[in-house]
C-alpha cells in the first residue's frame, strides 16, 4: 500500500486541491485492494461465464461443434415450442406451490410448539434441524430405502394397516408428492430456526400487556405473534420460492425425473439438454428463459413486501 | 437485521420451562408435548431406520419380512466392507480439503470486499456493488454450461481448483460482512489510523477482532454449503479418485443395488462428520445459520 493510504487524513479546511485529488487516489486504490481478490472471482466465475452462456445461447454451439456459428433467436424459438421444456417447467412450479405451503406453515407451526418452552427444547431443535445439514446424496439414500416398494418401510407399516403398498417413485400420480415428503423432511429445519430465532425476539413486554387486557392465548398468537413475524415470513417465502423453483438434486436421484417425465425439473432439464444431448446453444436459451422467470418472481415479491411494510 | 451484538441468534440459553402462575401440567401443555413428540419422531425415524439397516446382515436387510430383530443379530460388518472396499475415506478427504478451501477463500474474500465497500470511498465502487446485488438472484445452477466449458479451457476439470474456485465467493457474503462493519463505529478505527496504522492493520487488528462472530457464522454457513453441494462437484469430476462424498455416493447408490446394508452404512458414514460437529458445536451453529439466514440466503 503507497503512503497516501497510510497518511491519516487531514481535516477538510488543510487540504489543498491538489491534495484532495492525492487522497482520492489513495482511497480509489485501497478500495479496489480490498475488494480485488473477490473483485476477480466474481468476474472469472460469475460475469463472465453470465456473459458467455448469453453469447452461447445464440450459436447452435454442440459438442461435436457442428452447425456452431450465430443462429440468432432460434434456440430461444425452439424452447418456446418444446413440449418437453414446458413440461419441466410445469413440474418446477408445481413442485414449488407444493413445497412451499407446507414448508412455510409446518416449520412455523413447529416454531411455535417448540417456543411454548415445553421440556427436551433441545432435542426437538435437534430432531427437525439436523437433516438440513445432511447433503442432498444422503438423503435421497436415506428415502430411497423408506420408499423402496417391496422392502421399504413406509409400505410395509401400511401394509399392517392393511394400505398399500404404493409405489412412492413410480407411480405418476405419487412421484411427485415422494419428491416434497422428501424434500419437506430435509430442509424444513433451516425455516424451522428462522421462525424460532424470530419468535424469541419478541419483546416479552407485549405478551405481558395484551394478557393483562385480557387477550387469551389464540387471541395472543394472531394478534401478536403473527404480525410480529410478518418480515420473517416474507423472508422466509421469497427465499423458499427462489430455492424450490431450482430443485435439481433430490429430483434427480430420487426418480431422475421420472416416472414419464413427471418430476423433471428445469434444472435437471438444462442440465439434460447441455450435458448429455451437448445442445450447450439450446441448454443456454433454457436457462436464459429461466433466468427471466426468476428475476420477475424477485421483482414480484420485492413489490409485494415493499407494498405491505408501507401500508 | 445482523446486528452489532450479534443478539439476533437462537437465544441458547434454556428459558424457564413455562411462564410463571402457568400450570405446567395443564391439559393443553400436554396435548402440545404430545405432539411434538409425535413429529420428533416422525423426523428421525429416516435416521433410525437406516442406521437399523446398516447394522443388518444383508440377507436381513433385504429380507422381505421386517423385523426390529434380524436373525443373524446386529452387526457393524457393513461399515467395515464399506471401509475397507470403498473410496469412501479418500472421498471425505477430497471434501474436507475443498469445503475448508472454499470457506477460507470466501470468509477472506468476503471480509476483505465487505470491508471496502463499508469504509472506503472508491471509484466504482458503486458500479460493483449493484453487480453483487444483481448477481444474488444469479442462481448458479443455471451458468453449469458455460463454466463447465470455460473449465475446460483453463484445464480445471478433474482438479481441486476446478471444484474450488467457482464456489469460492459469495455475494450475499459480502453484503452481510458489509452491514456488520457499517455497525462498527468509525471512532474506533480512526483512535488506531491517529497512531499511524495503514488501513490493512486497521482491518486486522481493529476490525477483524470484534466481528468474530459474524465470521464464523458465515465460515459455518459457507461450509455446511460447500460440504453437501452436489451439482457443481458432479459437474465438474469424472475421475472417481476426485470425487467429493455427495457425488461419489451417488456413484455408489447406483453401484451397489440391492447391497441395502453397506448402502446405508455409507450414507451414515457421510452423515456422521457433520452431525459429530453439530452435536458439539449446536448453539454457535443455530445462531450462525439464524445470523446469515436473516442477512440474505
Amino acid at each position: 500500500m503507497s503512503t497516501a493510504i497510510d497518511t491519516p487524513p487531514a481535516t477538510t479546511e488543510e487540504v489543498t486541491a491538489q491534495g484532495k485529488a492525492r487522497a482520492k487516489r489513495g482511497e480509489t486504490l485501497a478500495g479496489w485492494a480490498f475488494a480485488a481478490p473477490f473483485a476477480v472471482l466474481f468476474g472469472l466465475f460469475l460475469v463472465v461465464p453470465a456473459l458467455y452462456g448469453l453469447y452461447l445461447s445464440f450459436t447452435g454451439e454442440t459438442l461435436t461443434g457442428a452447425g456452431s456459428g450465430l443462429v440468432g433467436f432460434s434456440n430461444y424459438a425452439d424452447a418456446l415450442r418444446d413440449p418437453d421444456m414446458w413440461k419441466s417447467l410445469g413440474n418446477t412450479l408445481w413442485f414449488t406451490v407444493l413445497s412451499t405451503v407446507p414448508l412455510i406453515v409446518l416449520s412455523l407451526a413447529l416454531a411455535l410448539l417448540v417456543n411454548l418452552g415445553l421440556p427436551g427444547r433441545w432435542l426437538w431443535r435437534l430432531s427437525f434441524f439436523l437433516p438440513y445439514l445432511l447433503a442432498s446424496t444422503v438423503v435421497v439414500m436415506f428415502w430411497s430405502w423408506m420408499y423402496n416398494p417391496k422392502l421399504g418401510l413406509i409400505n410395509a407399516v401400511l401394509d399392517k394397516f392393511g394400505a398399500g403398498p404404493v409405489a412412492w417413485l413410480q407411480d405418476p400420480k405419487v412421484a411427485m408428492i415422494s419428491v416434497v415428503i422428501t424434500t419437506l423432511w430435509w430442509t424444513i429445519g433451516f425455516n424451522f430456526l428462522l421462525y424460532l430465532a424470530a419468535l424469541q425476539n419478541i419483546p416479552e413486554q407485549q405478551f405481558e400487556a395484551a394478557a393483562l387486557d385480557g387477550a387469551g392465548k389464540w387471541r395472543q398468537l394472531f394478534s401478536i405473534v403473527i404480525p410480529q413475524l410478518a418480515p420473517t415470513t416474507a423472508l422466509l417465502v421469497t427465499l423458499q420460492i427462489l430455492a424450490s423453483l431450482k430443485v435439481f438434486d433430490q429430483i434427480y436421484m430420487l426418480t431422475n425425473g421420472g416416472p414419464a417425465g413427471t418430476t423433471r425439473s428445469i434444472v435437471q432439464y438444462i442440465y439434460e439438454s447441455g450435458f448429455t444431448g451437448y445442445r450447450f446453444g439450446y441448454s443456454s436459451a433454457i436457462s436464459y428463459l429461466f433466468f427471466a422467470l426468476i428475476v420477475l418472481v424477485s421483482l414480484a415479491q420485492y413489490k409485494l413486501i415493499n407494498r405491505r411494510s408501507v401500508a | 437485521m445482523s446486528t452489532y451484538t450479534l443478539s439476533r441468534g437462537v437465544r441458547p440459553s434454556i428459558k424457564q420451562t413455562h411462564k410463571p402462575g402457568e400450570n405446567p401440567w395443564s391439559v393443553s401443555r400436554m396435548a402440545a408435548l404430545l405432539v411434538l413428540a409425535v413429529l420428533a419422531v416422525t423426523w428421525l425415524v429416516p435416521f433410525g431406520w437406516a442406521v437399523l439397516t446398516s447394522l443388518k446382515s444383508e440377507a436381513d436387510a433385504g429380507a422381505s419380512q421386517i423385523t426390529l430383530n434380524p436373525p443373524d443379530g446386529f452387526s457393524f460388518e457393513a461399515y467395515r466392507k464399506v471401509l475397507s472396499a470403498g473410496d469412501i475415506p479418500s472421498w471425505a478427504w477430497n471434501s474436507l480439503i475443498t469445503s475448508v478451501a472454499i470457506t477460507l477463500i470466501t470468509v477472506a474474500t468476503s471480509a476483505l470486499a465487505g470491508y471496502a465497500f463499508s469504509r472506503v470511498n472508491f471509484k466504482g465502487k458503486r458500479l460493483l456493488y449493484a453487480a453483487i446485488i444483481a448477481a444474488i438472484i444469479i442462481p448458479p445452477q443455471l451458468l453449469i454450461v458455460p463454466l463447465f466449458r470455460q473449465m475446460l479451457a483453463f484445464n480445471l476439470v478433474d482438479t481441486y481448483w476446478g471444484i474450488i474456485l467457482p464456489q469460492a465467493f459469495a455475494p450475499a457474503m459480502v453484503l452481510i460482512l458489509k452491514r456488520f462493519f457499517d455497525q462498527i463505529p468509525v471512532e474506533l478505527e480512526d483512535a488506531a489510523r491517529v497512531d499511524g496504522a495503514g488501513r490493512l492493520r486497521v482491518f486486522w487488528s481493529v476490525v477483524l477482532p470484534l466481528s468474530r462472530p459474524i465470521l464464523a457464522a458465515v465460515a459455518i454457513f459457507v461450509f455446511i454449503g460447500a460440504w453437501n453441494n452436489f451439482l457443481w462437484p458432479f459437474i465438474v469430476t469424472t475421475d472417481a479418485d476426485l470425487m467429493t462424498l455427495p457425488v461419489g455416493l451417488q456413484t455408489v447408490k447406483s453401484a451397489y443395488g440391492l447391497q441395502y446394508a453397506q448402502n446405508m452404512a455409507s450414507a451414515i458414514l457421510a452423515a456422521l462428520p457433520l452431525v459429530v460437529v453439530f452435536l458439539f458445536f449446536q448453539r454457535q451453529i443455530i445462531k450462525g445459520i439464524a445470523t446469515t439466514g436473516f442477512g440474505g440466503q
